[in-house]
C-alpha cells in the first residue's frame, strides 16, 4: 500500500529544467529518506510534491488520487505537512499563534505538541522572531504536525542548528516515527541520523532518481559516488 | 509606556466621558461630535480588519459606507413617504426602525462586500487599490445619477429613525447607540484578531505561501475578511446617514474611503483602538482647525506626514510600544 506515489516527474524554473524524472513512494508509517548532494532537485522534489511547483510531466499522488491541478493548500489539506527549508515561522506571531493559526482537528493539540517540544510549551506566549533558530526550527514543524498530517516533509530540518538542538529534533522524528505511525518524508545531510530511523533512502542525482532501496542497504560506494562523503 | 489594554480602557472611558460632561453642561454640539467620532470610529475599525489584520489596502470602502447610508434612506425615505419600495412580485414597504435598517444595511454591505471582494481580490497591491477604487466610484456616479432618490442632491430624512425604548431625536440617547455599535464591532475585531481565522489572515499577510503550505487558502480568508469588513462598514454607513437625517453620493466617494485609511493611519494600523484615536482626533482637528481655516485640511496633511515619519505605530504605537498585542 502506498500513501504517497511519484511517477517519473519532471519539473522546470522558466526555461530551466531542474527534474528530469524523478520516481519515488512513500507507504503509511515508513520513513523515506531523499537524498542527494546540494542542488540535484531534492527542494524541487518537495515543491512539486506539495503543489508549490506544477509538475511538466509525470504523476504526483496521494492515496491514489492524481494531485493534478491541486491548489497547494489543498495538498495540505488533504495530509501533507510540510517543513520548509529556513524555519519558516510567522515572526511577529506567539508561538501558540503560531500553532493555532495551522490547527486543524486531530491529536496534535498545543499539549501534544509541547509534549514533543517542551521548550516551545515553556514560550508559548513569546513571539516567534526571538526564538533562537533551533526553536524556530521546532515550531516550525510543531506547525506541520498541528494540520494533524498523514505524510510530515522535513526538509533540512537540522540544517544550521547547533549539535545539541539537532540531537533534540532527531529524538522528536524518532519518537514521531516510534510512537505515531507518521509516514515521514526526509531530507538530510546526515546519514548518521537518518540510519537511526529511516526505512528506505531515494538518491537523486542531477534531477533523476539514481539509486533507491532499503537504507541498510546503503554502501559506501554508493554514499561516495552520488553523496560525496 | 501605557500598557495597551490600559490605554484602550481610558480612551472608550474618555468618549463616553465628554458627551456625558456635555449633557450635564447642556452642550448637545458636542455630544452629536462624539456620536460622528464613534460613527466613523466603527466604519474605520471595518476597514481595519481587512487593512491591519489582512493588509488590503482598500481604496473602496466608501462603497460600503454609501450603500448603508442608502439602506437607510432609501427605507427611511418610503415609509416617510408612505410609498411602498416594491409592489411586485411581493410588497416591500419603507421602515422607521433601526434595527431593521441596520440589518438590511449589513447584508446589503455584506453581499456588495462578497461581488467586490471576489473580483479584487484576484489582484494585489497597486492593482488592489486601484480595482476597489474603481468599484467606490463606480457607485458614486451610480448614486448621481439615481433620480429615484435624489441624485446629486442626495436624500433628506425628515425624523430620526426610531429604537424601541429610545428617544432617538434626543442628541444622547443617539450617541448611545453609536457608542454600544462602537464597542459591539471593537469586541468583534479583538475576537476575530485572537481567532484562529484572524491568526491566519494575520499569517496571509506576512507570507502567502507558508500558509498555503498549512493548508489554508489565502483568497478565501481575505474574502471572509472582507465580507466582515464591508458588514461593519455598511452599519457606520446607516449610523451615519440617521446622525445627519442625510444620504449623498458624498458617502461614496473615494475621499471618505481615504478618510478612513487616515483614520487607521493616525491611530495606529493594526491597534485595535488605532481607528477610534484616529477617528476622534479627526473630528476634534476638523472641529478646531475648520474653525480657524478652510484649508484646515492641509494641517492634517502635515499631522499625517509627521505621524507616518515619526510614529509608524500610529498615536497608539507612540503612546503603548511598536508592537501590537490585539489585547
Amino acid at each position: 500500500m502506498t500513501l504517497l506515489s511519484v511517477e517519473r516527474i519532471e519539473a522546470a524554473y522558466g526555461p530551466a529544467q531542474a527534474l528530469f524524472g524523478v520516481t519515488l513512494d512513500v507507504a503509511p508509517g515508513e520513513v523515506l529518506a531523499l537524498l542527494g548532494r546540494n542542488g540535484m532537485g531534492k527542494s524541487t522534489t518537495i515543491k512539486v510534491i506539495c503543489r508549490l511547483l506544477t509538475a511538466s510531466t509525470g504523476k504526483v499522488s496521494l492515496d491514489g488520487q492524481d494531485m493534478a491541478g491541486w491548489p497547494s493548500h489543498r495538498a495540505a489539506r488533504a495530509g501533507i505537512g510540510l517543513v520548509p527549508e529556513g524555519r519558516r515561522v510567522f515572526p511577529p506571531l506567539t508561538v501558540e499563534e503560531n500553532l493555532t493559526a495551522a490547527a486543524r482537528p486531530g491529536d496534535w493539540t498545543l499539549a501534544t505538541v509541547s509534549d514533543l517540544f517542551p521548550r516551545l510549551g515553556e514560550r508559548l506566549g513569546q513571539r516567534a522572531a526571538s526564538l533562537s533558530g533551533g526553536e524556530q526550527q521546532m515550531l516550525a514543524i510543531g506547525r506541520a504536525l498541528m494540520t494533524n498530517p498523514r505524510l510530515l516533509i522535513l526538509d533540512e530540518a537540522t540544517e544550521g542548528l547547533a549539535p545539541v538542538v539537532r540531537q533534540e529534533i532527531w529524538a522528536a522524528i524518532r519518537r514521531l516515527k516510534a510512537e505515531t505511525g507518521l509516514a515521514i518524508l526526509v531530507v538530510d545531510k546526515s546519514l548518521k541520523e537518518l540510519a537511526t530511523v529511516a526505512d528506505r533512502a531515494v538518491i537523486i542525482e542531477g534531477g533523476r532518481s539514481r539509486w533507491a532501496g532499503d537504507f541498510a542497504e546503503l554502501t559506501p560506494t554508493l554514499t561516495e559516488r552520488y553523496l560525496g562523503v | 509606556m501605557i500598557r495597551e489594554p490600559i490605554l484602550n480602557a481610558v480612551i472608550m472611558a474618555a468618549l463616553l466621558a465628554v458627551p456625558l460632561w456635555a449633557l450635564w453642561a447642556g452642550e448637545p454640539f458636542t455630544i452629536t461630535l462624539a456620536t460622528r467620532a464613534a460613527i466613523l470610529a466603527l466604519a474605520a475599525v471595518g476597514l481595519n480588519i481587512a487593512l491591519g489584520l489582512g493588509g488590503l489596502v482598500s481604496l473602496g470602502h466608501a462603497a460600503f459606507f454609501g450603500i448603508g447610508g442608502y439602506a437607510m434612506g432609501i427605507l427611511a425615505h418610503h415609509a416617510q413617504t408612505y410609498t411602498p419600495l416594491m409592489e411586485a412580485p411581493f410588497l416591500i414597504e419603507g421602515t422607521k426602525s433601526m434595527p431593521v435598517i441596520w440589518l438590511t444595511a449589513i447584508v446589503a454591505a455584506s453581499l456588495a462586500a462578497l461581488l467586490i471582494g471576489a473580483l479584487s481580490l484576484r489582484t494585489t497591491g497597486v492593482y488592489f487599490i486601484m480595482i476597489t477604487l474603481a468599484f467606490g466610484q463606480m457607485l458614486y456616479y451610480f448614486a448621481i445619477s439615481w433620480p429615484t432618490y435624489g441624485g446629486e442632491d442626495g436624500l433628506s430624512i425628515y425624523v430620526r429613525n426610531d429604537f424601541p425604548g429610545l428617544n432617538t431625536l434626543r442628541p444622547f440617547p443617539f450617541f448611545a447607540i453609536s457608542y454600544v455599535a462602537l464597542a459591539v464591532g471593537l469586541f468583534l475585531s479583538w475576537r476575530i484578531a485572537k481567532s484562529p481565522f484572524g491568526l491566519a489572515l494575520s499569517a496571509a499577510r506576512q507570507n502567502e505561501a507558508r500558509v498555503r503550505t498549512v493548508g489554508m487558502d489565502p483568497y478565501r480568508l481575505r474574502l471572509t475578511a472582507f465580507v466582515i469588513s464591508g458588514a461593519i462598514t455598511g452599519l457606520a454607513g446607516a449610523l451615519f446617514a440617521d446622525l445627519n437625517r442625510f444620504v449623498s453620493p458624498t458617502m461614496f466617494s473615494w475621499q471618505m474611503s481615504g478618510e478612513f485609511i487616515v483614520f487607521i493611519i493616525l491611530g495606529g494600523t493594526a491597534r485595535l483602538f488605532g481607528p477610534v484615536v484616529g477617528a476622534c482626533l479627526f473630528v476634534i482637528l476638523e472641529h478646531w482647525l475648520g474653525g480657524l481655516s478652510d484649508y484646515w485640511l492641509v494641517f492634517l496633511g502635515a499631522i499625517l506626514l509627521l505621524v507616518v515619519l515619526f510614529a509608524r505605530g500610529g498615536v497608539i504605537g507612540a503612546l503603548a510600544g511598536r508592537e501590537a498585542t490585539h489585547d
